[in-house]
C-alpha cells in the first residue's frame, strides 16, 4: 500500500496558541479521509495546512512521496472544494473552471479537453455559458468540483463543501460525491462536522478534537468501539447513554454498579483487568437496548416509559434508569404510552466501557 | 477498504521512509518574503511621509519667528522655538477691522457647532426612528427626496434660504446658521439612524407595543438607551462637519458671527500688511485642532461614521 | 360600553399621528428646501434677476450669457480637469493603498491614522497649508534650489496653466484616505475562501486582484466614484482658501462663480443659471448610477 499523503509530526502555532500538535497521519492512496470535529477542533486547518494555505510551524507534509512542506499550494498536486464555492463570480461556469489552466499556461486544447471532461462527468455542459450567481448551491458546489476535477489532480480537498446546502440537496450531493470518488477512485480528504456524512462518505475517519486526533479507524469501528468517552458520546445521534459507576467484584466476575443496579461485565470484552473500586463510564447505544424481548445473557433492569418520540421508521423512547434520563431505539410501530412498565436488556458484548478519570476505552 | 481499525500513527516515520525525512521541514523559509515586505512598507512608508509632511510643515513653521522663516527652509526644524505666533493667531490677528485674533471665530464656532449637533442629531434620529417603526403613507416618499437632495449642490439651494431666513428675520444670526446646518444635516444623519433602527430586532418594538408603549415612550425608554454608538457616531459627523463648514458661514452670518473656517481664511488671505507665515500657520493649526482631536480620541468609531456617511441609500 | 360600537374606521390622517409630528422637520426640509428651493432657482434662473429676484422672464439669456463668459468656461475646463484626474487618482491611490494595507502588515491602525487624519480637516485648512508648502518663495521650489539645483521651477499657485494641478495635489492629499477606507472596507468584505481558491488554482496576486477581486468590488467603486463626484462638483473652499480662484481668473470653479455672482456681483440671475448647470452636472451623474443602482434591484 503506498501512501498518497503522508503528515509526520506536524505541529502549527498561532503566535502562543497551539492548534495542531505533532499529528501524524498517513492516507493511503485512492482513500477517502474525513477529518470529523467539532468547530474549532483543528479539522479545516490541518487541510488548509495540507493545501499550504497555512504555514506550519513544525513537521512535513508529502504527496504521492514528494516533500511538499515548502511548496505553494500549485505546486502540491492539489484540488480543493469550499464551503462557500468560492467561484469567481465574475467568470462564465467555463471560465471559471479554465482559468486556473490558461494562467498555468496549459495548451488551449488541453484545457478544452479537460473542461469537457470535467463537464461530463458532473454533468453541468448546459451551464458553462452561466455566472455563477445564475446557478442553484448545488450547481455552484459542483462547478466548484469540477475546479478541481480540471486540475488533474491526485488529491482532493474538500472543506466542508456541503455545508451551505439545505438538507436535500445535501444528500443528493453526498451521493454524488460518493459517486465520484468510485469512479476516479483518487485520493480525498474531506472535513465535516456532519456525522452522517463522515459515516456514509468515508473510509477512515479522524475524529478530532482540540488539534489532535482522537481516534482514526473506519466507520464501523469508530461507532462500535469508539476509543474514548469523546468518540462516543460526538458520534451516534441520539447520543449513548452513559452510565456513571464503579466496578466491584463478585464470584470472579466483573460488575459495574451504578446507583444499586448492577451490570455484568462477563461478556464485554475488556482490554485490560478491571480492578474494584475502579471508577469507570458505561456506555450503551440506544439501539443496543432491547425493550420487553427477552435474550439470553442480557442483562435486564426495569423502568418506566417517560416519554416517546415516534419518528417514522423508528420510535425513540425515554425512560428513566438508576435516576438519569436514557433514550431507546426501537422499530416505528411499537408504540408505548407513558408511565408503562417495561423491562430494558442491555447487551454488555456490544456494550462500552471507559475509564472514568483517563476517559479511555477499557 | 483501506486498512480498517489501524491507527496508522506512525510514531516517528522512521521505519517506512527513512530516506525521504530528509528535505524541508517546518515553516517555510520567508526567502522572497523580505523583497515583498520592502515594497509594501517602502511604499507606505513613502505614502505616510506624503501624508504627515503638511502637519510637520505646519507645526514647524508656526513655532520658528518670521526672521528664521526668510532664511531658512520649511522643512528644516525651529532653531529657536518661539509661542509668540500662537499667542498673536489666537488673541491679536487682524480679520479686516478687528484685530482680536482667532478666539472670537473659535467661540462662534463653538456657539454654532454644539447647539447645531444636538438639534440636528434629535431631529434626525426621531425621523430615523418613525421612518424605522412607524412608517406612514408617504413617509418612504419625503425621505427618497430628502436622500436625492443630499446630492444637490447646495449652491442650488442657499439663495432661497436666505430669502426664508430674512423673512424670518433671522439672517446673519448664529440661529440662522444652526437651522442650515440642522436641515443640510438631515439627510445623512436620517439615513444612518434609520438604517440603524432598522437593523435593531423588531420583536422588540412589537413587544413594546403590545405592553401598550407609544411613540415617544419606545423612543425615549428603548430605542434611545439601545443607540448611544449611533449616536456617538453622527457626533462626530456632526462635529466635523460643522466646525470645518465653511460656505454657510460665509453665506449665512453676518462678519461679527463668522465661524473660525471663515476668519482663518480671512487672516491668512488678507492682502494687507506684511504676511506672517508662522501666525498663519498657528492659526492653521488652531483651527485644526478641534477636528483633529475628535479624530484621534474616536479612532475607530470615526472610520465607522465616515463609512456610514459615505454608504448612501 | 355597550358592545355594540361600530368599529369605525379611523380618519386616515390622524393614524400613526405622533410618527407624522415627529417627521414635520424631515418633510419641511424635503419639501420646501430640497424641493421647493431647487425648483425655485431653477425658474429664477430664467429671469433677469439682478439685486433681488424678481419674476421677469427673458428665457434662456442668463444660460447664453453664462456660456459666453471667458470665467464661465474657465470654470467648467478646471472643474472638468480636476474632475477627472480626481477621480483617476483617488480611486488608483486609494485602491493601492487598501491592497497594501490588506496583506496582512504590522502597524495597520497607525497607517491607517496617517492616511485618513487629512479627511478630518476641512478644506480651509488644507487649502491654506499646501498655499504654504507650494510658496515659491518659501517652500518646495526654494528648497530644491537651495540643494544646488538652481534653475529648479515649481510654482503651480502661481502659473496659471497649472494652478488646478497645485490644487489637485491638495484635494487628493485630503480626500485619498477615505477612499482608501472605504476600498479597504471592500476588500476585507471579499470571502477569504476566494483567495484561496485562487491560491490552489496558482493565480499571482495581482492577477487575483485584476480578474477576480477588483471585478467583485464593482458595487463598492460605483460608490466610491459618486462620493468623489459628487464631492468635486462642490469643490469651493479648496480654492478659495489656496488661490481665492487666481492666478487671475485661471483656479475659478463653477461653485465658486455661483457665489460671486449671487452675493458680490449682485447679478442673481447669472448666479441662479450657473447654479442650475452645476445641479445638471450632478444628475448627470446621479440618475445613471442611482438608475443601475435601484432600477436594477428592481428587475433582479
Amino acid at each position: 500500500m503506498s501512501s498518497s499523503v503522508s503528515i509526520r509530526d506536524l505541529s502549527l502555532n498561532f503566535g502562543a496558541v497551539s492548534v495542531l500538535q505533532h499529528l501524524d497521519l498517513e492516507i493511503a492512496d485512492g482513500e477517502f479521509l474525513v477529518l470529523l470535529g467539532a468547530s474549532g477542533c483543528g479539522k479545516s486547518t490541518l487541510l488548509n495546512c495540507i493545501a499550504g494555505l497555512l504555514d506550519i510551524s513544525d513537521g512535513q507534509i508529502f504527496i504521492k512521496g514528494k516533500n511538499v512542506t515548502w511548496e505553494e499550494p500549485k505546486d502540491r498536486g492539489i484540488g480543493m472544494v469550499f464551503q462557500s464555492y468560492a467561484l469567481y463570480p465574475q467568470m462564465t461556469v467555463e471560465k471559471n473552471l479554465s482559468f486556473g489552466l490558461q494562467v498555468a499556461k496549459v495548451p488551449q486544447a488541453e484545457i478544452d479537453k479537460r473542461v469537457a471532461r470535467a463537464a461530463e462527468i458532473l454533468q453541468i455542459q448546459p451551464l458553462l455559458k452561466r455566472k455563477p450567481a445564475e446557478l442553484s448551491g448545488g450547481q455552484r458546489q459542483r462547478v466548484a468540483i469540477g475546479r478541481a476535477l480540471v486540475r488533474d489532480v491526485d488529491v482532493f480537498l474538500f472543506d466542508e463543501p456541503l455545508s451551505n446546502l439545505d438538507a436535500k440537496l445535501r444528500s443528493e450531493l453526498r451521493v454524488e460525491i460518493k459517486r465520484l470518488h468510485q469512479s476516479l477512485k483518487n485520493t480525498m480528504i474531506y472535513v465535516t462536522h456532519d456525522q452522517i456524512e463522515a459515516l456514509t462518505l468515508a473510509d477512515r475517519i479522524a475524529v478530532m478534537k482540540g488539534g489532535v486526533i482522537q481516534q482514526l479507524a473506519d466507520p464501523m469501528t469508530i461507532y462500535g468501539t469508539p476509543e474514548n468517552l469523546f468518540v462516543a458520546g460526538f458520534i451516534g445521534s441520539p447520543s449513548m447513554n452513559f452510565f456513571r459507576g464503579a466496578i466491584r467484584q463478585e464470584n470472579g466476575r466483573s460488575i459495574v454498579d451504578v446507583g444499586g443496579l448492577a451490570f455484568d461485565l462477563s461478556r464485554y470484552p475488556a482490554r485490560a483487568l478491571l480492578k474494584a473500586g475502579q471508577k469507570v463510564v458505561l456506555g450503551v447505544r440506544p439501539e443496543h437496548i432491547r425493550v420487553d424481548e427477552p435474550v439470553e445473557g442480557f442483562i435486564t433492569h426495569q423502568a418506566a416509559v417517560d416519554i416517546e418520540e415516534p419518528m417514522g421508521a423508528d420510535n425513540l423512547l425515554w425512560l428513566n434508569l438508576a435516576g438519569q434520563p436514557i433514550s431507546v431505539r426501537i422499530a416505528g410501530q411499537r408504540r408505548y404510552a407513558p408511565k408503562t412498565p417495561v423491562t430494558l436488556g442491555f447487551d454488555m458484548a456490544t456494550a462500552s466501557l471507559f475509564d472514568a478519570e483517563t476517559e479511555n476505552r477499557l | 477498504m483501506a486498512n480498517p481499525g489501524s491507527l496508522a500513527v506512525t510514531v516517528a516515520g522512521a521505519d517506512a521512509m527513512s530516506d525521504s525525512l530528509a528535505g524541508p521541514r517546518g515553516r517555510r523559509p520567508q526567502r522572497s518574503l523580505s523583497g515583498r515586505n520592502i515594497m509594501i512598507y517602502g511604499t507606505l512608508a513613502i505614502a505616510a511621509l506624503y501624508y504627515l509632511l503638511p502637519l510637520y510643515v505646519m507645526v514647524v513653521t508656526s513655532l520658528k519667528g518670521m526672521p528664521e522663516i526668510r532664511l531658512g527652509n520649511i522643512f528644516a526644524p525651529p532653531v529657536e522655538i518661539t509661542f509668540e505666533p500662537w499667542a498673536k493667531a489666537w488673541a491679536s490677528a487682524c480679520t479686516g477691522l478687528n484685530c482680536d485674533g482667532l478666539s472670537r471665530g473659535f467661540w462662534n464656532s463653538v456657539r454654532i457647532t454644539i447647539p447645531s449637533t444636538v438639534i440636528s442629531i434629535a431631529i434626525a434620529s426621531i425621523n430615523g426612528y418613525a421612518l424605522a417603526n412607524w412608517r406612514f403613507k408617504g413617509s418612504e416618499i419625503f425621505f427618497t427626496i430628502l436622500i436625492v437632495g443630499a446630492f444637490i449642490p447646495y449652491q442650488v439651494m442657499i439663495y432661497p434660504i436666505v430669502i426664508v431666513l430674512r423673512e424670518m428675520g433671522i439672517y446673519g444670526t448664529l440661529t440662522g446658521l444652526i437651522i442650515v446646518h440642522t436641515i443640510f444635516g438631515m439627510p445623512i444623519l436620517t439615513l444612518l439612524f434609520r438604517n440603524y433602527f432598522v437593523s435593531l430586532p423588531e420583536e422588540l418594538f412589537k413587544a413594546a407595543r403590545i405592553d401598550g408603549a407609544g411613540f415617544w415612550t419606545i423612543y425615549l425608554k428603548i430605542m434611545l438607551p439601545m443607540s448611544l454608538p449611533i449616536f456617538v457616531v453622527a457626533m462626530i459627523l456632526q462635529i466635523t462637519g460643522i466646525w470645518n463648514d465653511f460656505l454657510f458661514g460665509v453665506v449665512f452670518t453676518r462678519p461679527e458671527y463668522y465661524p473660525m473656517t471663515v476668519q482663518l481664511n480671512n487672516i491668512v488671505n488678507s492682502v494687507q500688511g506684511v504676511k506672517e507665515y508662522n501666525v498663519n500657520m498657528a492659526a492653521t493649526i488652531l483651527t485644526g485642532s478641534v477636528p483633529l482631536f475628535v479624530y484621534f480620541v474616536s479612532g475607530r468609531l470615526f472610520v465607522r461614521g465616515i463609512a456610514a456617511g459615505a454608504v448612501k441609500g | 360600553m355597550t358592545g355594540q360600537t361600530i368599529a369605525r374606521r379611523p380618519n386616515q390622517l390622524f393614524r400613526n399621528l405622533n410618527a407624522k409630528i415627529a417627521s414635520i422637520p424631515m418633510i419641511l426640509t424635503a419639501v420646501v428646501i430640497f424641493l421647493g428651493g431647487t425648483l425655485w432657482t431653477v425658474v429664477y434662473s430664467f429671469t433677469n434677476s439682478k439685486l433681488l429676484p424678481r419674476l421677469s422672464f427673458v428665457g434662456l439669456d442668463q444660460y447664453e450669457r453664462l456660456w459666453a463668459a471667458t470665467r464661465w468656461t474657465v470654470s467648467i475646463t478646471n472643474l472638468a480637469i480636476y474632475g477627472v484626474l480626481t477621480l483617476i487618482f483617488s480611486l488608483v491611490i486609494g485602491f493601492l493603498l487598501a491592497a497594501l494595507m490588506d496583506q496582512k502588515i504590522r502597524f495597520e491602525n497607525t497607517f491607517r491614522t496617517i492616511f485618513l487624519y487629512p479627511f478630518a480637516l476641512s478644506f480651509i485648512v488644507t487649502g491654506l497649508v499646501w498655499q504654504w508648502i507650494l510658496n515659491p518663495e518659501f517652500g518646495i521650489q526654494s528648497v530644491v534650489r537651495a540643494l544646488g539645483w538652481t534653475s529648479f521651477t515649481f510654482d503651480p499657485l502661481y502659473n496659471a496653466d497649472i494652478v488646478i494641478y497645485g490644487i489637485l495635489i491638495a484635494g487628493l492629499w485630503q480626500g485619498t484616505g477615505l477612499v482608501m477606507c472605504l476600498m479597504l472596507a471592500g476588500l476585507r468584505g471579499i470571502d477569504g475562501e476566494i483567495w484561496k481558491a485562487a491560491r490552489v488554482d496558482g493565480i499571482p496576486t495581482w492577477k487575483t486582484y485584476l480578474f477576480i477581486v477588483i471585478p467583485m468590488m464593482r458595487a463598492v467603486f460605483v460608490t466610491t466614484l459618486v462620493i468623489i463626484a459628487s464631492g468635486i462638483v462642490r469643490v469651493y473652499d479648496l480654492v478659495v482658501a489656496q488661490t481665492s480662484g487666481g492666478p487671475g481668473i485661471a483656479s475659478e470653479v463653477p461653485a465658486k462663480y455661483v457665489y460671486d455672482y449671487m452675493f458680490q456681483a449682485q447679478n442673481l440671475g447669472q448666479g441662479f443659471a450657473a447654479s442650475t448647470m452645476m445641479l445638471v452636472t450632478v444628475a448627470i451623474i446621479i440618475v445613471p448610477w442611482a438608475y443601475l443602482e435601484f432600477g436594477g434591484k428592481k428587475r433582479g
